[in-house]
């Protein structure tokens, strides 16, 4: 079966038809569209299609090969679990906003042209702002703006990118570009803007947390991963994405620690992990890409089922800071059981799906002789353990008992949960049917003896060390408050800013308006009627005592209307002469 | 507030929970003894290292995000408007 559509487009065009389907009908089209290009991708063949002519150019929709297929399948299966997810939600233009971003997301990575990248990419940037916006509060339009303003200024460096790389060598398909010119660095930035790198890194924890419940499931899997793609097939083994990732790393957990909102705290978390992957390119082995993409794959399986289930809790209590919440277990067990699966898999816990893919960028690491490298993610490993697996679910599902009993949430959301869940399991006994999709070949045994050991070591000592830490009270405090990042420069820091040069402005505005205004024709009129009294004056500065001109002594020409006299006569001999 | 009891309510299944974490960790510190492992690197070969290694990260982690960046970062919530 060759390829009936690409899968990108099919998303797409089903989106537009979503409006004409009402109530069982639009919950059976909403899954048809992932589960059929999901069945399409499992026939594809390995090479490019839906290729034609465009200005001397070849645009290529659909190119295939192992890399692009792997992201295929798990964007489908995670859009087929994200809709099941969002069955209940009645706004037809949320379902549609979720269709076009996945299909963006599905367009970047199987086309094999920079043009229709661009293209996607767009598509993915505004489609994503509206499933922020669809919560309908204040800050989430606010959040909303921003989110689009920081995501169009990265479409505009992808642009420029592009654009100087298609002068540089004449075409313009999408395969290896390296870091070496200004064109690759100007493509670069666009990816990373994506893809969280620091100090562009401000709006995913902003916007993130402010989408609609639904629609948290959907942004947390496509566009970092879409970025973390681009990088794997342009960059791979760029050694500056090395610091780059492992500060990621390190500066999602610390922020995780100390925020409040716990879909925040996932936000970040999803830095700390892409900045795993970012370190997986750039240590640039077979292995180490190998590790970024299988852990791309299942990082959006335990990252979508943390969003889920804390969306959840969102969605039962109408609470959205861990401040707030606390001891639901008590009356949403499966939530409690669906989230705690996922904590444990991002964890790398072994026998979950994160233990077979963090451990092959560590091990890829370890094999490159990068000791600091390693130190520093196992260190993150055990704070990713402690923050997402222990102390989140310790605010909100036991801990301390806010009073508050909701249910667990309707069938569909648990069936999505479910889902996820068993698929983080599935991978985590048999890692071979993850291994066998992977890009590159691959022999590596991830269930040895001191590796499980080992493993099981750094998280029961990290959760040691909470219970310790807990009992004896010293524990980031759980209050109501926002925490500062890089947004302070454009949120604070730019209206400043604006502030200081529009009082600038408004002084010199009115300055102008009082010498243009007043001053000049002033003089002007006092010119005209009697041009040796003003002079007189001038040299005086004394209107009234014209019998002093015998007096006149030269004295210093004060007034800044002399001045401007003294310029109109120097323009006026510069033109004349 | 209802006056069902739940499972951590008691507080003997507290304890059952923290007693099997202490086991566990006995059990992973003897299993280390009986591990052959291959060191990448030199501390790898330590026994226990990934024990402290995780113990200390998490203490590290908690201690810095408390002391240092609640004070400097926090800010109360109305903070943009």
């Amino acid at each position: 079966m060759t390829n009936l559509m690409p899968p990108g487009l099919m998303f797409i065009l089903g989106a537009l038809l979503v409006p004409f389907f009402k109530g069982k009908f639009k919950s059976v089209y909403l899954l048809a569209i992932p589960i059929v290009t999901l069945l399409g991708l499992l026939n594809m063949e390995v090479g490019s299609s839906w290729s034609f002519s465009f200005m001397e150019q070849s645009i290529v929709l659909c190119k295939v090969d192992k890399l692009s297929l792997l992201f295929g399948y798990i964007f489908s299966i995670i859009s087929i679990i994200a809709i099941t997810y969002a069955l209940k939600v009645k706004s037809a233009g949320e379902h549609m906003s979720a269709l076009f971003y996945a299909g963006g997301g599905l367009g970047v990575v199987f086309s094999g042209d920079m043009f229709s990248l661009f293209i996607y990419w767009e598509i993915m940037a505004i489609a994503s702002t509206f499933l922020i916006i669809a919560s309908k509060t204040k800050s989430s339009y606010s959040a909303g703006l921003r989110y689009l303003m920081i995501h169009l200024l990265g479409g505009l460096f992808l642009v420029l990118g592009i654009i100087l790389h298609f002068k540089k060598t004449g075409s313009i398909s999408f395969g290896y570009i390296g870091l070496t010119d200004m064109a690759s660095w100007l493509i670069f930035i666009g990816f990373g803007i994506n893809c969280v790198f620091p100090f562009v890194h401000a709006w995913l924890p902003e916007a993130y947390p402010e989408s609609s419940v639904t629609g948290g499931v959907f942004l947390s899997a496509f566009t970092t991963k879409t970025a973390v793609y681009v990088l794997l097939r342009a960059f791979p083994g760029a050694d500056i994405l090395i610091p780059v990732g492992v500060t990621m790393t390190v500066y999602g957990i610390f922020y995780a620690m100390i925020v409040n909102d716990c879909r925040r705290l996932l936000s970040y978390h999803i830095m700390s992990q892409v900045g795993y992957m970012v370190t997986g390119i750039g240590i640039g082995t077979e292995m180490a890409l190998n590790g970024a993409a299988a852990h791309a794959f299942t990082h959006i399986l335990y990252k979508g089922l943390l969003f889920m289930g804390m969306g959840s809790v969102i969605h039962m209590t109408g609470k959205r800071r861990k401040s707030d919440l606390g001891g639901l277990y008590r009356t949403m067990p499966l939530t409690t059981i669906f989230y705690l699966i996922a904590g444990v898999s991002i964890s790398a816990f072994p026998f979950f799906s994160g233990f077979i893919s963090k451990s092959l960028i560590v091990t890829a690491g370890a094999e490159s002789h990068m000791p600091l490298v390693v130190l520093i993610l196992t260190l993150v490993g055990a704070g990713t353990f402690f923050s997402t697996t222990l102390k989140l679910p310790y605010s909100v599902f036991f801990g301390h008992d806010s009073g508050l009993r909701p249910k667990d949430p309707p069938g569909n959301m648990l069936a999505a949960m479910g889902m996820a869940a068993f698929l983080c399991i599935l991978l985590g006994w048999m890692p071979k049917l993850l291994y066998d999709i992977l890009p590159y070949p691959i022999d590596y045994a991830p269930y040895t003896a001191s590796h499980v050991v080992g493993q099981f070591q750094l998280l029961a000592f990290s959760a040691l060390a909470f219970v310790l830490l807990v009992n004896y009270g010293i524990y980031p405090s759980e209050t109501r408050v926002i925490n500062l990042d890089t947004e302070l420069i454009y949120r604070k820091g730019v209206k400043n800013l604006v502030f200081v040069i529009d009082k600038c402005l408004i002084f010199l505005c009115d300055y102008m308006i009082l010498v243009f205004h007043q001053k000049i024709p002033e003089y002007l009129t006092k010119f005209y009627t009697n041009p040796l009294q003003f002079f007189r004056n001038i040299l005086n500065m004394n209107s009234s005592e014209v019998s002093n001109v015998g007096a006149m002594k030269p004295r210093l020409m004060e007034g800044t209307i002399f001045w401007f006299f003294l310029l109109f006569v120097i323009y006026m001999v510069l033109v004349l002469f | 507030m209802d006056k069902k009891e739940y499972f951590f309510d008691k507080p003997g299944n507290r304890k059952m929970v923290n007693i099997s974490l202490y086991l566990f960790i006995a059990l992973l510190t003897v299993a280390d003894l009986f591990i052959h492992k291959h060191p990448h690197f030199p501390w790898e070969g330590i026994p226990s290292f990934y024990s402290f290694y995780g113990f200390i990260s998490s203490v590290v982690l908690v201690l810095i995000a408390k002391y240092i960046l609640q004070p400097l970062l926090n800010r109360e919530e109305n903070y943009y408007d």
